[in-house]
């Protein structure tokens, strides 16, 4: 059945208004201190570092995000822990909220459709989230160039750059399925909890169980089939594959995010960099896989809330 | 938002009498196992007050729902001004300005910002916004308190707010679900008192509500719901005729006098006459006799020492109605 007007009539006022609900909460306050704390300890711990070690790296600014220095994890594994919690802090109390402050059936009897007020609620936590994101980039290379003295050049910065679109997109799957939860459940609470737990499964005990499953439910003895599908299942995981597409662009040496045959190395020199193009195709069914699982789980909210009874 | 010239609450009045603005047509929602609303109909008038009445549960907010277009159709036609809310529901939200049951707002910013997200949802010009958000404000006597943020106001001022939003809709209809729930006395009175002005311009309301006896007051017309369809409907006199027997009963206190007891049952419109104690009469009428019974009275040469009148309630004529059909699912629509 074809309804009149257009579905996204409203979109802009929702967006503006969660934005801005978005920027003044306190839960804003806290996502800055947490940048920042983040993007201090990170660079100064990878500046450190990148003095002792590596002076003649031509990619010398990109070590700024990958460099570890113990107990400190390096600024991209920083990153891969604290935006899925930055995007289900933003994310889990999106339509739930709406439902116990009673304000649902008042706003949707307005003369717009749900479609604005979901979108609207996505775009405003996306557009959040990006401006954290892009002062904690603009934070850490204006550090670098005052620590490390040198200027980056031309492929260092659109790496970098390109570094910080994979990161939005990383932070847009969460916030996908912060809303999801939060169109499934009810309670806030029992939307951030769940969430959370599919969060710590996901990131940190996913990546360890899927060589488990494959070595018990994989008949084969031939090594490289194993490695290759405790690959396939460890990429269900957006944190894997946000881990592999960070990789292939910070790292303009990696070849390939899969096991390497012998015969495929054939010619190859060792440790030289890949150009920059290729570096985005090695990285690219990662990013795609990113941008398709922020879809799919939109989609499926999207859903959910259009089936879903208004009432309280 | 779209070319269409919306006449300003009020003129519906002159549109002439009883032009339909909402009629619904065997309208049905089901769910998986269960029919909340099973097949009613009625129609409400422009510029009247129509009330929905029953216990929680019975169908009133399914059926709000679905004439809002939030609630999809299992069965039937439901028309707003013509519009169709499963087809055209912006249309339709545009046309009515809807107070859902303990209405809620955002707590974090002011009354005056809550209006103000609104009437960009609306799509209220810039330029209008401001003065028709003050007027509305003022109009429900929130203006003191524009700039208070809402997670300060009670109950009372939180509906206030929600009629505010009505009243700066412009809405021809302002559906009101459970206005006056949870309320104390003196702050539902001075919501109904709104309500009313409302139809004194011209705004259709229509109203759902378990408290028959606040209701009643407002209410030009009635429809009764039992698990999800109307067992009654017309006004409040037209139900006790047809529940209680007779509508209006009339008490009549007398000294002396001639077979008063025989003359007041004489009176056209009468139908039962009785005595409960020496001097005092009771009669069943179809209308209010008053008048006539008093001048019966003097007539009679008995001196009168006082007359009043006991209208139905709705109460009594629900609880009435339904101990007397103890399976109401089989009672055809009365009225």
């Amino acid at each position: 059945m074809r309804r009149e007007g257009s579905a996204l009539r409203g979109l802009g006022v929702v967006t503006l208004k969660e934005l801005s609900d978005h920027m003044t909460s306190a839960r804003m306050r806290v996502l800055e201190w947490l940048v920042v704390l983040v993007a201090l300890a990170a660079v100064y711990a990878a500046i450190t570092q990148v003095r002792d070690v590596t002076a003649e790296d031509p990619f010398l600014f990109l070590r700024l995000f990958t460099t570890a220095r113990e107990p400190l994890p390096s600024f991209t594994a920083f990153l891969g822990f604290l935006v899925p919690l930055m995007a289900i802090g933003l994310g889990f109390d999106a339509v739930n909220g709406e439902h116990s402050r009673r304000t649902l059936s008042r706003i949707l009897s307005q003369p717009i459709y749900r479609d604005a007020l979901l979108f609207g609620k996505f775009l405003a936590g996306l557009a959040t989230l990006s401006v954290s994101l892009i002062v904690l980039w603009l934070i850490t290379i204006g550090l670098g160039l005052i620590m490390l003295g040198v200027p980056p050049g031309a492929e260092e910065m659109a790496r970098a750059f390109i570094f910080l679109l994979v990161t939005i997109a990383y932070a847009g799957v969460w916030l996908a399925l912060a809303m999801l939860a939060s169109i499934l459940f009810r309670s806030a609470a029992t939307a951030a909890l769940v969430t959370l737990g599919f969060w710590l499964f996901i990131t940190l005990i996913w990546p360890a169980l899927s060589p488990a499953i494959v070595t018990a439910f994989v008949p084969s003895n031939d090594e490289a089939t194993l490695v290759i599908a405790a690959q396939s299942l460890a990429r269900l995981s957006p944190s894997t594959l946000y881990g592999e597409a960070v990789m292939a662009i910070l790292h303009p040496a990696t070849r390939t995010l899969g096991p390497v045959y012998v015969s495929q190395l054939e010619g190859a020199v060792m440790g030289s960099p890949l150009s920059l193009w290729s570096s985005v195709m090695v990285a690219w069914p990662q990013i795609v896989g990113l941008i398709a699982a922020s879809i799919l789980l939109f989609v499926g909210g999207y859903v959910a809330f259009q089936r879903q009874e208004v009432r309280a | 938002m779209d070319a269409v010239v919306m006449p300003r609450a009020g003129s519906a009045v002159s549109a002439g009498p009883a032009q339909t603005v909402i009629a619904v047509n065997g309208l049905t929602k089901r769910y998986d196992t269960t029919t909340a609303v099973d097949g009613i109909t009625f129609n409400v008038d422009a510029g009247e007050i129509f009330g929905l009445l029953g216990p929680n549960g019975a169908g009133k907010t399914t059926t709000i729902l679905m004439l809002l277009g939030l609630s999809d159709i299992s069965a039937g036609t439901a028309r707003v001004f013509g519009h169709d809310p499963m087809r055209e529901p912006l249309q339709v939200k545009r046309l009515i300005g809807y107070l859902p049951d303990t209405v809620g707002f955002y707590d974090n910013i002011s009354a005056a910002d809550n209006l103000h997200y609104t009437a960009r949802l609306i799509g209220i010009a810039k330029a209008e916004r401001a003065g028709k958000i003050a007027a509305a404000l003022e109009r429900v006597g929130l203006k003191d308190v524009a700039n208070k943020k809402v997670g300060a106001f009670s109950r009372g001022m939180r509906q206030r707010l929600g009629l505010a939003e009505i009243v700066m809709k412009e809405a021809r209809i302002a559906i009101l679900d459970e206005p006056t729930n949870g309320l104390d006395p003196q702050a539902s009175l001075e919501l109904l008192d709104l309500i009313r002005s409302f139809k004194a311009q011209g705004m259709t309301v229509l109203l759902s509500s378990h408290l028959l006896d606040r209701v009643q007051s407002i209410c030009d017309r009635v429809a009764l719901f039992n698990a999800g369809r109307i067992a009654l409907m017309g006004t409040v006199g037209e139900l006790g005729a047809q529940v209680l027997g007779g509508g209006f009963a009339v008490e009549v206190e007398a000294d002396g006098g001639d077979h008063l007891a025989r003359r007041l049952a004489a009176l056209p419109g009468v139908r039962q006459v009785t005595e409960p104690a020496p001097g005092r009469f009771r009669m069943i009428c179809d209308r209010d006799l008053r008048a006539e019974a008093a001048a019966e009275v003097v007539a009679g040469k008995g001196r009168l020492t006082q007359l009043s009148l006991d209208r139905p309630s709705l109460e009594t004529i629900y609880t009435r109605y339904f101990q007397s059909h103890d399976n109401p699912r089989e009672v055809p629509h009365a009225a």
